[in-house]
């Protein structure tokens, strides 16, 4: 993995994307009282991705809460606590469950701002965990950012290094709005440098992974280290492409993108997500509106197939973006097939 | 029953009375298109409201529902602002953006009313949480319904609230109907507050007519919240006055329970407590209803004055959706 870190010019070590959460929700936690975790085995057995890990013995059972399996009712508690001024971090183990909170999420913190005419905020952080990886089938392996993002109120992350997603999880914890924080099960044991000492990431600044002026890859999440690989791949072959990682999709850094595809004049859109409603989509007709003229092509998109992950591995990996489905893609956006 | 004030009796009948001519004001402002969308009045069950709120302190916090101008004028909520927000206008509580069914007024600790049944239940529960992980003297009370005691969370949030031995108080306005069906056609048992019982929750049945019998259930609930033996679930049966909202004339309510429940009407009970236990006399009690009047009528012609929030005001609002 690799991770540049533009905006904090420090010294750095490192560790993984794991620890760097784990590190994350410390830190706010010793600086504000008012932050508090619950989830379904976060606190004695420090969450099934460690990333709880510890956090029991220094802040104690009052704030590191293990919940029962009900997601609706513990994701709308965190709610009502942040409606009166608290700072919850829910972890919601796969995202696929967060499916039983959805209107908790929607119909309740999504909206409170707005039906209280600007009075009530909700500062709360769903975290949770998507995307394929280890055979999970079905209902453990979705990537449904898309969900969120089509719902006015929600703000959303999805970090790829160890480096962002620290940053974005101490500035979601701070930000007044709900925020759905969503890590890839993939990337807990991958490693980056990350800063040492306090940093904070801005939502909605996107970060160019990887400069190139022949094409420009957008991404988020795992599909920034398969870009990464696939731009390494077509190096060999004399094309340079740009790795633009927006890493909050809302807000959406749409200035950084565009920026890359005036350079490059040639985009194509990465994500895991099923092609159908999702954000690649979304992105590709913003700049092919805001950017038409600068297009050698039209944009491409690659993602996963339409349909629900299944269990064998070959099938599983045949479901999702690939690194040789991105370089092909890259090859055929520019006319190199 | 307890010694009661004359001042305590008549604060009570004073709250039933407004939301009484409140909701009675509103159908009217209905019917001549000035409040639009849904209305739910709370006709008929504004003992539970005024009983529960009279013993609460100011620091609690109240969920209410979407049938919910009772609750809000329960905790002292000013009339004005009300109807400014069933007008949709820039001077209610909500800005004219929530609604009959939105309002909330945080600054009395309403933390709103909500067009979800059932899903205040999490909400409150968070709400005695936080109160609890701040080491605040705090109760939170949500008022649900029978209708919100078969939604799932009903049951989750209660769970999570014993477990947690959190202070919050669980009201089901029992009105026998959820939306048009039937209580019996919907649960097999239905006597509600055993559903507490089987979460380990302290339950009790009660006449949520009676505005008195509502406030004793309440003190005693209220004051175990605040001991820290945890939560409490109140049923408290009552009777819609009408249908679900102002355009269903609730022709599915049998016409003898109608009279039944009308003939034990909530209002008429607080005012007879007022002239029996309190002895005010019939010049004392219209003086509380024409003060309530008048500062309704002050309300409605403030609300029909005050401007709709500009869309630039509304944009500047939704900056970062």
């Amino acid at each position: 993995m690799v991770a540049i870190a533009t905006e904090i010019p420090t010294a750095s070590r490192v560790m993984m994307y794991r620890e760097a959460l784990n590190e994350a929700l410390r830190e706010e936690m010793r600086r504000d009282p008012k932050v508090f975790l619950l989830g379904e085995g976060i606190a004695q057995r420090g969450g099934s991705y460690k990333v709880t890990e510890g956090l029991l013995e220094e802040f104690g059972p009052e704030r590191v809460l293990d919940t029962p399996i009900a997601e609706a009712s513990f994701t709308g508690a965190a709610i009502g606590a942040a409606m009166t001024g608290m700072r919850p971090v829910v972890e919601i183990l796969f995202i696929d469950f967060a499916l039983l909170a959805m209107d908790q999420i929607v119909n309740q913190a999504a909206k409170y701002h707005l039906m209280t005419g600007g009075v009530g905020r909700v500062p709360l952080v769903v975290r949770t965990q998507g995307g394929a990886g280890g055979c999970l089938a079905a209902q453990h392996s979705q990537s449904l950012e898309a969900l969120f993002y089509h719902i006015p109120g929600l703000k959303i992350a999805m970090p790829s290094t160890p480096k962002d997603a620290k940053g974005l999880l101490k500035t979601a914890i701070r930000l007044d709005d709900p925020v759905i924080f969503i890590e890839h099960k993939s990337l807990y044991m991958s490693k980056g440098e990350v800063p040492e000492g306090e940093y904070l990431i801005e939502f909605g600044r996107g970060e160019v992974k990887r400069p190139g002026r022949d094409a420009t890859l957008v991404a988020w999440s795992a599909m920034v280290s398969k870009c990464m690989s696939a731009a390494e791949k077509l190096s060999a072959a004399g094309i340079e492409v740009e790795v633009v990682d927006p890493r909050t999709l809302v807000p959406l850094d749409m200035e950084r993108i565009l920026q890359s595809v005036r350079k490059t004049r040639c985009a194509i859109v990465v994500q895991e997500a099923v092609r159908r409603g999702g954000v690649a989509s979304d992105i590709a007709a913003t700049i092919q509106h805001e950017a038409f003229d600068y297009l050698d092509a039209p944009v491409e998109i690659v993602a996963g197939r339409v349909t629900p992950i299944p269990f064998s591995l070959t099938l599983e990996q045949a479901c999702v973006p690939q690194e040789d489905d991105i370089v092909a893609a890259v090859k055929r956006t520019m006319g190199r097939e | 029953m307890a010694n009661y004030s004359k001042d305590f009796l008549a604060q009570l009948y004073r709250t039933l009375y407004t939301i009484r001519v409140f909701e009675a004001q509103g159908v009217r402002l209905y019917r001549q298109g000035l409040i639009r969308g849904y209305f739910h009045p709370y006709t008929g069950q504004e003992a539970i409201a005024a009983g529960v709120c009279a013993a609460l302190a100011d620091r609690d916090y109240v969920l209410s529902t979407h049938r919910g101008h009772g609750h809000c004028i329960a905790r002292g909520a000013d009339l004005h602002r009300m109807v400014a927000e069933l007008l949709g206008r820039s001077t209610g509580y909500c800005r004219g953006l929530g609604g009959s069914m939105h309002i909330a007024d945080l600054s009395k600790g309403n933390l709103g009313a909500n067009g979800i049944v059932g899903a205040n239940v999490p909400l409150g529960v968070g709400a005695a949480l936080g109160a609890k992980l701040r080491g605040e003297d705090r109760v939170s009370v949500v008022f649900t319904s029978d209708g919100g005691a078969n939604n799932g969370v009903f049951f989750e949030a209660l769970n999570l609230a014993a477990v947690w031995n959190l202070p919050a108080l669980i009201v089901i306005e029992n009105n026998q109907y959820a939306v048009s069906t039937p209580i019996h056609e919907s649960t097999r048992e239905t006597d509600l507050y055993k559903r507490g019982i089987g979460l380990g929750v302290e339950s009790r049945r009660l006449n949520g007519n009676d505005v008195l019998e509502v406030y004793e259930h309440a003190c005693g609930a209220v004051a175990r919240c605040r001991e820290g033996r945890g939560p409490v679930l109140l049923e408290a049966v009552t009777y819609r006055h009408g249908g679900h909202h102002v355009n269903d004339p609730g022709l599915y309510m049998p016409k003898d329970r109608m009279e039944y429940y009308r003939a034990r009407d909530p209002v008429a009970i607080g005012r007879d407590y007022l002239a029996d236990l309190g002895g005010a006399t019939d010049e004392e009690i219209r003086a509380i209803e024409a003060a309530v009047e008048h500062e309704l009528e002050s309300a409605v012609a403030f609300a029909k004055s005050s401007p709709v929030l500009s869309t630039d005001e509304f944009l500047a609002l939704i900056e970062g959706y």
